[in-house]
């Protein structure tokens, strides 16, 4: 086993692998791999970037729902209290037709009592001129003594 | 080879350790491992060639296995690299040169599991006299590899500080500038250089040339219990143990490899250090 010219075959060898290697092999490999390792951090930075904007979405959705739920409270008492008015109101103007009513009742009752009133003096009137003339046995001059009778119709 | 009946073991190592040869012009160091170099660019195009395939195919979606299988082997290298080298863009050239080491390494080392003597009958067809399949046990491999990563070191640092500056550090540095201290100066920064390469290899060369020699032992104990009649206990005990071996054998395959990038790594890293 003797240092030989082999030694400088193997050499140019060596020199043509690693030739081969630094230029067809390791900047192929190297590529690829950096290549992978951008989708990946791509696909990581997206999925970030994903979750943010789900958590923005949904704040704003959360927001949105606590507008309309206030919204629709506002409405709610608005609304409760629009009806207790117009109770008010309903009760108001019943009160007052109710009034009006009645008034107009009492009016109808004192104008018939009045008429009653009016039409029993009649008849009590022609009563005591009957019982006068039944008293007096004859008949009695109405106009000769209209005068009188009326008197005693207003005194009745 | 087995056929050999008349081999005694050291003959049967010696056989498995000769390596086919081809002499290229005048002198011993002028003759190529023919072997070796088979070996060792089939395994490096298996590798790199099975991580282009799966690499020209890749997908930045949804990886399949495969595809996931190499990125886990691309990771590795990478945290290693990023962990060590922080003198700019790795993706350049220190991660590539760490995977390419890698990948070469842990393959050369585990032709280690490949029993010997059924290698050798196919390989006989190829060479007769001796074919040796583990580029990493032997020292030519071992060393174009670290003295590769030694000039790359030096390249690096005078691409990083100037032709100037390293020459500066060669003389200056670490002792001080004192004029008196240049030569105890380039002595040390010499022999930095040298037990570092020769350290880088060696460590993987006899690693994985021990572990060859025990295979080989084992399997010669397999191969003489089948011809002495000693009722095939040698041939079961060395079953027995050549697996052991090899689950242990794994272990140092992939270290072996681990710690011959990681230094490589922390050598062209070092070099872009200034003193």
């Amino acid at each position: 086993m003797n240092i030989t010219a082999t030694l400088l075959a193997q050499a140019a060898v060596f020199a043509l692998f690693i030739a081969f290697t630094v230029k067809f092999i390791w900047p192929h490999m190297v590529r690829a791999i950096e290549a992978r390792q951008k989708t990946i951090a791509d696909g990581l930075a997206a999925a970030d970037q994903g979750r943010r904007s789900l958590e923005q979405s949904n704040r704003q959705a959360e927001e949105t729902l606590q507008q309309a739920r206030s919204r629709a409270a506002e409405l709610l008492a608005q609304a409760e209290k629009r009806a207790a008015e117009l109770v008010d109101e309903a009760r108001t103007a019943a009160r007052e037709e109710g009034g009006r009513e009645k008034a107009a009742a009492k009016a109808e009752i004192a104008q018939e009592m009045s008429r009653a009133r009016e039409q029993l003096r009649d008849q009590v009137a022609s009563l005591a001129v009957a019982g006068a003339e039944k008293i007096l046995r004859r008949e009695v001059d109405a106009r000769a003594h209209a005068e009188l009778l009326e008197q005693i119709k207003r005194q009745l | 080879m087995v056929e050999g009946a008349e081999q005694t073991p050291s003959e049967y190592i010696q056989h498995h350790l000769t390596s086919f040869t081809k002499p290229i012009g005048e002198g011993a160091f002028w003759t190529l491992n023919v072997d070796l170099l088979m070996v060792s660019i089939l395994l490096g195009i298996v590798g790199c060639g099975f991580i282009w395939w799966v690499v020209r195919g890749a997908t930045s979606g949804v990886p399949n296995k495969r595809q996931a299988a190499v990125e886990l082997l691309f990771d590795f290298i990478d945290e290693q690299a990023k962990g060590i080298f922080h003198h700019g863009d790795r993706n350049r050239f220190v991660a590539p040169l760490a995977l390419t080491v890698f990948v070469w390494v842990v393959l050369m080392n585990a032709m280690d599991f490949l029993p010997a003597d059924l290698v050798g009958l196919a390989t006989h067809h190829i060479s007769e006299h001796g074919f040796r399949y583990v580029p990493t046990a032997d020292v030519n491999t071992t060393f174009a590899l670290s003295i590769s990563v030694l000039v790359l070191t030096i390249v690096f640092a005078i691409s990083v500080k100037g032709f100037g500056g390293w020459l500066h550090e060669l003389f200056f540095a670490p002792f001080g500038s004192h004029p008196l201290l240049v030569p105890a100066n380039f002595l040390f920064q010499m022999v930095e250089y040298v037990s570092k390469t020769l350290s880088h290899s060696l460590r993987l060369f006899g690693n994985m040339y021990a572990g060859e020699i025990l295979f080989l032992l084992l399997w010669m104990w397999a191969a003489h219990s089948s011809l002495s009649g000693d009722h095939l206990v040698g041939w079961f005990s060395s079953v027995l143990l050549g697996l052991g071996w090899a689950i242990f054998h794994i272990l140092i395959v992939l270290l072996q490899a681990y710690i011959f990038m990681m230094l490589t790594v922390v050598y062209i890293s070092m070099a872009h250090e200034h003193h």
